[in-house]
């Protein structure tokens, strides 16, 4: 059925490196005038990359763009708008204090720096495109406060009035209720009837079956597959999805068993997670997986008191235990090592030593007053025994690279003698001969009686350091595997929702 | 919402409250606060602050913030002052654009600072505030201009009107909020320079020159404060090296933030610095009259400005409640 319709984009040999690592190599992709299609794959397959070359925020290292049969070059967001190319973002960009209409209009006006604002024109305008979408919003106020799905409307809303012929939706349903997800999948039905292209991009294969007309499946930053969604099955997208054969890592020993360190019942916060119940022995390594947004953060940060859960039990040492901020999670014997490390992990501005000493003033000061010498001794032998690579332990902790950062602030928070230690994505960003180190640590810490619970959205990770395996997607544990008996398929057919409805 | 609430729930409506309550504490100890006279004086005191500060607000809408107003009014009334000296009989009007044109190239140096070396405005501003002051001095030879070389003219403004009675220097500056208030409200310049200030990051996603809409500010900015530095000189009749616009960007940035502009950028309005403004001046009138010293200005507007600041704060969080209660 769509062998009849002309050709907006062709896409040929797009490529794209960031900082010498490919990103995107060599995908060619066509995309049909009047159709919705879906673009699939794992985090950091490249949906994304290729979404913003389309939309001129990248631009390719090498390939060539077509639309409408003619040659074109995306160099910047607003040559894409003028070629009636949209991105509309999961979080959606605006100005938040100006007017939904002026955020409809901007980028869009013509004149010069002192010339007239039309006002009325602009008002008119806004509404209008706003009830071609059937949302009825006050364009006069100011953005500021808008629901995202409101937020969301008003960017379809941009879309239209710069005319768009392929609008991009990248994730846009995760935020919102199912309700706004029918409203949105009412609106796009809409404007495929119009002649307009949508790229949809989702982890979710309901929405896809519901919503698509064709698939494509990236992997690791090529492109895999496209298919018409009747043609194929889900569990062939999955499998195309994960495909790779990656040379496994094998944990060398595994650790005894012993008692259980946590034990966690019923733990739920609503809108992150709903009835998480697992225990962690010590010796032993769990693996949380699943996608990003399916809830495994928020269940860390849970446990570590960041954003407390509001019901359920957590015991610890088989004492029950209340946490409600960072401070008693690490009294009790808690550490956590959060994924955003830009964000969360380190104090960029200060020195190797002190991000290394940070979470045990009690050590370094025992009068109250640091002891530099302390302070030097204790953070020179976590070097050591992590082989973190650096020049001088008083540069600045930026100055390291990704691995050795992160192997940083594993070294703080293994100084504070956890009996507990959640990692969250510890190899994200990490180069593959690092990561081997990584693990090799990871499962020296089980080894000395540490319980470890791992959130990782690296299938080959989980499977060869974990002794099992849960599963998390919509906020609910959805499997457990034990090591033996887990491979990438089941991992990932757990994870993928089904019911097409936020958590 | 009625359309009540949402008026009261406007900055400028607060700051109208303040003015008013202000005025009637005074006037219950000293009577005659309330007269036509006590408003002329309000008005005399502010003209300045009220060109000053139309060029901060736009400044602090693209989030950014100029430290250095003072320091350029002092250096373009000092030149204007120099061009009165050394050449008596120009055309006195000539002062004008010598000195417009004079603060305007000190702005376009604050924003080529700030837009080239993308470097913080506060520490930019911060750096030209002693640059601009201390080449003030220099081309001065650390000397005041005296009475004697200000045109009569140019003098006579501050207290001669052409209409209603209004000193020239008073319509002087309600001009420029005019003029200021359609930049901001009426042209693309304005609306880009609130979009730029409200999301830096998107700005040039959305096909803002982010540049150019700094340097066209930090431009502007100067060439108001020269505006301010040749009516400084007609005001006081004399242009003083050190003491010319010293401390002026602390009165202004006062003025601005009780007027309800966001130093995080993209809020503010005319009307609510006009406000701040006259709440300024209605203090500084009335501290006089209260025999206050002069001396204690400086902690007196420091107060005004933290609770202008709190009163705000506590008054929007409950109009924030009680919206919410009624829309749920």
């Amino acid at each position: 059925m769509m062998e009849g319709l002309p050709m907006l984009i062709e896409a040929r040999g797009i490529s794209k490196q960031f900082g010498g690592v490919d990103v995107l190599s060599d995908v060619d992709l066509d995309l049909h005038a009047g159709e919705i299609h879906a673009l699939l794959g794992e985090n950091g397959a490249g949906k994304s990359t290729f979404a913003k070359i389309l939309a001129g925020i990248h631009r390719p290292t090498r390939g060539k763009l077509r639309l409408n049969g003619q040659p074109v070059d995306v160099s910047s967001p607003i040559a894409a708008q003028k070629l009636g190319i949209a991105l509309i973002h999961q979080e959606p960009i605006s100005f938040p204090d100006l007017s939904v209409a002026e955020n409809i209009v901007m980028g869009r006006q013509a004149g010069g720096l002192l010339s007239r604002v039309p006002w009325a024109k602009i008002i008119a305008d806004a509404r209008r495109y706003l009830d071609m979408l059937g949302v009825s919003l006050d364009v006069t106020r100011p953005m500021r406060g808008l629901s995202i799905a409101n937020q969301q409307m008003v960017e379809i809303a941009r879309s239209l009035a710069s005319d768009s012929k392929l609008i991009i939706m990248d994730e846009p349903t995760a935020p919102l209720t199912p309700r706004e997800v029918d409203t949105l999948f009412n609106i796009a039905r809409r404007l495929r009837e119009e002649g307009r292209t949508i790229i949809f991009i989702s982890h979710r294969l309901e929405e896809v079956r519901m919503l698509c007309d064709r698939v494509t499946i990236f992997r690791d930053g090529a492109h895999i597959a496209t298919q018409t969604i009747d043609s194929i099955s889900d569990d062939e997208i999955i499998k195309l999805m994960i495909g790779r054969t990656l040379k496994k890592y094998m944990r060398k020993h595994m650790a005894a068993i012993g008692e259980t360190a946590l034990e966690v019942s019923n733990l739920s916060l609503p809108g992150a997670f709903e009835d998480v119940s697992f225990t962690l022995r010590r010796g032993e390594i769990i693996g949380l997986g699943g996608l990003v947004g399916a809830g495994r953060t928020d269940v860390a940060r849970a446990l570590f008191g960041v954003a407390p859960a509001a019901s359920g039990q957590i015991s610890i040492g088989g004492v029950g235990a209340t946490i409600n901020k960072p401070s008693e999670a690490i009294e009790l014997g808690l550490s956590f090592v959060p994924e955003d490390r830009a964000g969360h992990g380190i104090f960029s501005t200060l020195s190797v030593e002190h991000n290394l000493t940070a979470a045990i003033p009690n050590l370094i000061a025992p009068s109250g007053f640091i002891s530099r010498k302390r302070e030097h001794g204790i953070s020179s032998q976590a070097v050591d025994d992590l082989s973190i690579r650096l020049a001088s332990l008083r540069q600045p902790i930026v100055e390291l690279s990704g691995g050795n950062q992160q192997k940083a602030i594993l070294a703080r928070w293994l100084l504070t003698e956890p009996k507990i230690l959640i990692l969250d994505e510890p190899t994200r960003g990490i180069d593959i001969g690092v990561k081997a180190e990584f693990y090799d640590m990871i499962g020296d810490l089980a080894e000395a009686g540490r319980a470890i619970l791992l959130i990782s959205s690296e299938l080959p990770e989980l499977l060869s350091l974990c002794d099992r395996i849960l599963v998390m997607s919509e906020g609910r544990i959805t499997a457990e595997f034990p090591r033996e008996t887990a491979t990438q398929e089941s991992i990932m057919q757990a994870a993928v929702p089904r019911t097409g409805m936020a958590a | 919402m009625t359309l009540l609430r949402s008026i009261f729930l406007r900055r400028e409506a607060g700051i109208l409250v303040m003015i008013v309550i202000f005025c009637a504490v005074v006037g219950l100890y000293k009577p005659q606060f309330l007269t036509g006279q006590s408003l002329r004086i309000v008005l005399l005191l502010t003209p300045l602050i009220m060109i000053g500060a139309m060029a901060q607000m736009l400044v602090l809408i693209a989030r950014h913030v100029d430290l250095s107003i003072g320091s350029m009014l002092g250096f373009s009334a000092m030149v204007v002052g120099l061009m009165y000296r050394e050449y008596p009989d120009i055309y006195w009007l000539l002062g004008f654009p010598v000195a417009i044109l004079t603060g305007a190239v000190l702005g376009l140096g604050n924003g080529l600072l700030v837009t080239l070396f993308r470097l913080p405005s506060i520490i930019v501003t911060l750096g030209t505030l002693s640059l601009y002051r201390g080449l003030t001095f220099i081309i001065s030879d650390a000397r005041q201009i005296n009475r004697s070389v200000i045109p009569t003219e140019l003098k006579v403004m501050s207290r001669t009107s052409p209409i209603f009675d209004v000193p020239w220097i008073i319509l002087i500056a309600f001009a420029i909020a005019l003029m200021t208030f359609v930049i901001a409200r009426h042209t693309q310049l304005g609306r880009q320079t609130y979009a730029l200030g409200s999301n830096p990051e998107a700005a040039p996603l959305r096909g803002i020159d982010v540049t150019k809409v700094t340097l066209i500010v930090f431009t502007l900015a100067g060439a108001l404060s020269g505006l301010a530095g040749i009516l400084y000189a007609s005001r006081w009749g004399f242009v003083n090296p050190s003491n010319t616009g010293a401390g002026f960007e602390f009165q202004v940035i006062a003025a601005v933030v009780i007027g309800g502009v966001s130093i995080n950028g993209g809020v503010g309005t005319v009307m609510g610095t006009v406000l701040g403004v006259l709440l300024l001046g209605c203090v500084a009138a009335a501290l006089p009259l209260l025999g206050i010293p002069g001396s204690t200005q400086n902690a007196i507007y420091g107060a005004v400005i933290l609770i202008a600041l709190l009163i705000d704060r506590s008054v929007r969080q409950r109009g924030a409640i009680s919206m919410s209660r009624t829309t749920s």
